[in-house]
């Protein structure tokens, strides 16, 4: 339940509070209500129950893609 | 950007340093040293790195209660399976709630029956769903740690500014660190070492588990999910262990701040307050819930469909509960993979995938 999946932003609607975001090549729009920080295209959104709850670093947003996307195989 | 060699190559590393000091820690206690995890993503990422049973000569790695629909109390089950029968209700959650037993039933059973059972990734579809159908009355399970539950809380203010009547919440939300002082405090655990639910962390800061340390004396170490975020938690525990130290350290850096997320948490605030809570294997845990505030009662389906349903036992012979605790492993519940499997689970740390029960089964279950 407290599964968090990394999203690449893609475009971002400061005003209306979502972003669209990449995860295992699918796209999905999401609220940013929660977030403080400034994003931009190209940062990383840890994204939980249709919100992001945190801005992340690029560095590692990648690996955690690939630990998600081998869980939802098994599935 | 670290390639996947890379990636197995830090954790081969890490695995080869923890090694030594588990076995220097486990001298140093008389016994193997205890670690938790109290978070269902920690579980699966730990059963399915396959680091528990690499470690178990060494090491006593065990789960708490980590996962939401796990935890949550049959009569509590109970309850909600009785407001999908209400006229006109349309019963909205998330999927991993859906096949829970409750006493005499389970929402799937009632689903196939004719209520009203829809499945959301995020509680806001559920709004745009009550809005659509104005005629029905959408109830969302508020199922969830902090880390949920600031996206209920932005349903609710978006139903509200949207002037929508027919939109509620039934909260069984549950607070991580009144549990954690409930599983420090218990005699016969013996933790030594916590592993911080990082995602929870995101939102409550990793001051908000400093208590661990400076109140009950044992280290704690907030950890990310991949296998090597988890490797380098598990070395910082065994190094306090070791050196006699406890302190709370943040090993989830690129995500967790000292003070969290201030939005999520002010949200939360606004619609929720603390309250009593009961869990599952635990009992009342004081101020571990929460509840809607009274400005928000509209909001709050335990106020606008009221049900009531008997006091109820757990499903017999389900272990669940001592699981939760970290008192026993799943596969030393007598239903284990016998009685109780994913196909046909018996309790819900069978049916949840972050169930200890489910990631035992699927990744470390040897023949029974």
């Amino acid at each position: 339940m407290c599964l968090g999946i990394p999203g690449k932003v893609v475009s971002l609607n400061q005003a209306e509070q979502w972003a669209v975001v990449e995860s295992f090549g699918v796209r999905k729009k999401i609220g940013i209500d929660l977030i403080d920080e400034e994003i931009a295209p190209g940062d990383y959104l840890m994204v939980h129950a249709g919100y992001a709850i945190g801005k992340i670093d690029q560095m590692d947003a990648q690996v955690t893609l690939e630990m998600w996307e081998e869980i939802l195989d098994a599935e | 950007m670290l390639s996947k060699a890379q990636e197995t190559d830090a954790a081969r590393q890490a695995l080869a340093r923890l090694l030594p000091l588990a076995e220097e820690a486990a001298r140093r206690l008389g016994r193997r040293a205890v670690l938790m995890e109290v978070c269902g993503t920690h579980t699966m990422a730990i059963a399915r790195s396959g680091i528990k049973s690499l470690l178990a000569g060494s090491l006593d790695l065990r789960s708490g209660p980590g996962c939401p629909v796990c935890v949550t109390e049959q009569r509590d089950i109970d309850k909600i399976i009785a407001m999908a029968g209400q006229p006109g209700v349309v019963i909205a959650t998330f999927g991993d709630m859906l096949r829970v037993p409750g006493t005499k039933t389970s929402l799937e059973v009632e689903r196939a029956r004719g209520a009203r059972v829809e499945i959301f990734y995020s509680p806001m579809e559920a709004v745009e769903f009550a809005a659509r159908h104005p005629q029905k009355e959408v109830v969302f399970l508020g199922v969830g740690f902090e880390t949920t539950t600031p996206a209920l809380a932005l349903s609710i203010a978006a139903a509200k500014s949207r002037g929508l009547t027919n939109y509620s919440v039934f909260s069984v939300h549950k607070l991580v660190p009144p549990v954690m002082r409930a599983l420090l405090s218990d005699p016969d655990l013996n933790i030594d070492g916590l592993l911080l639910p990082g995602h929870v962390c995101t939102i409550t800061g990793r001051k908000a588990f400093d208590f661990v340390s400076a109140e009950y004396r044992a280290p704690a170490v907030v950890a990310g999910f991949e296998p090597v975020d988890i490797l380098e938690a598990i070395y910082a525990l065994l190094k306090q262990i070791t050196a006699g130290q406890a302190r709370t350290l943040n090993g989830y850096a690129r995500l967790v701040r000292e003070e969290g997320n201030r939005k999520a948490k002010e949200i939360m605030a606004e619609i929720f307050e603390p309250t009593g809570a009961a869990w599952r294997g635990f009992g009342e845990i004081a101020q571990s819930g929460l509840t809607i505030r009274k400005s928000y009662a509209d909001y709050d389906a335990a106020v606008r469909f009221p049900v009531e349903v008997p006091e109820a036992l757990p499903p017999k012979g389900c272990a669940c509960g001592e699981v939760l605790k970290g008192k026993i492993t799943a596969d030393k519940c007598k239903l284990f993979g016998r009685v109780c499997t994913p196909s046909s689970p018996v309790g819900p740390c069978m049916v949840s995938l972050e169930g200890a029960c489910a990631a035992y089964y699927q990744y470390e279950r040897h023949e029974v």
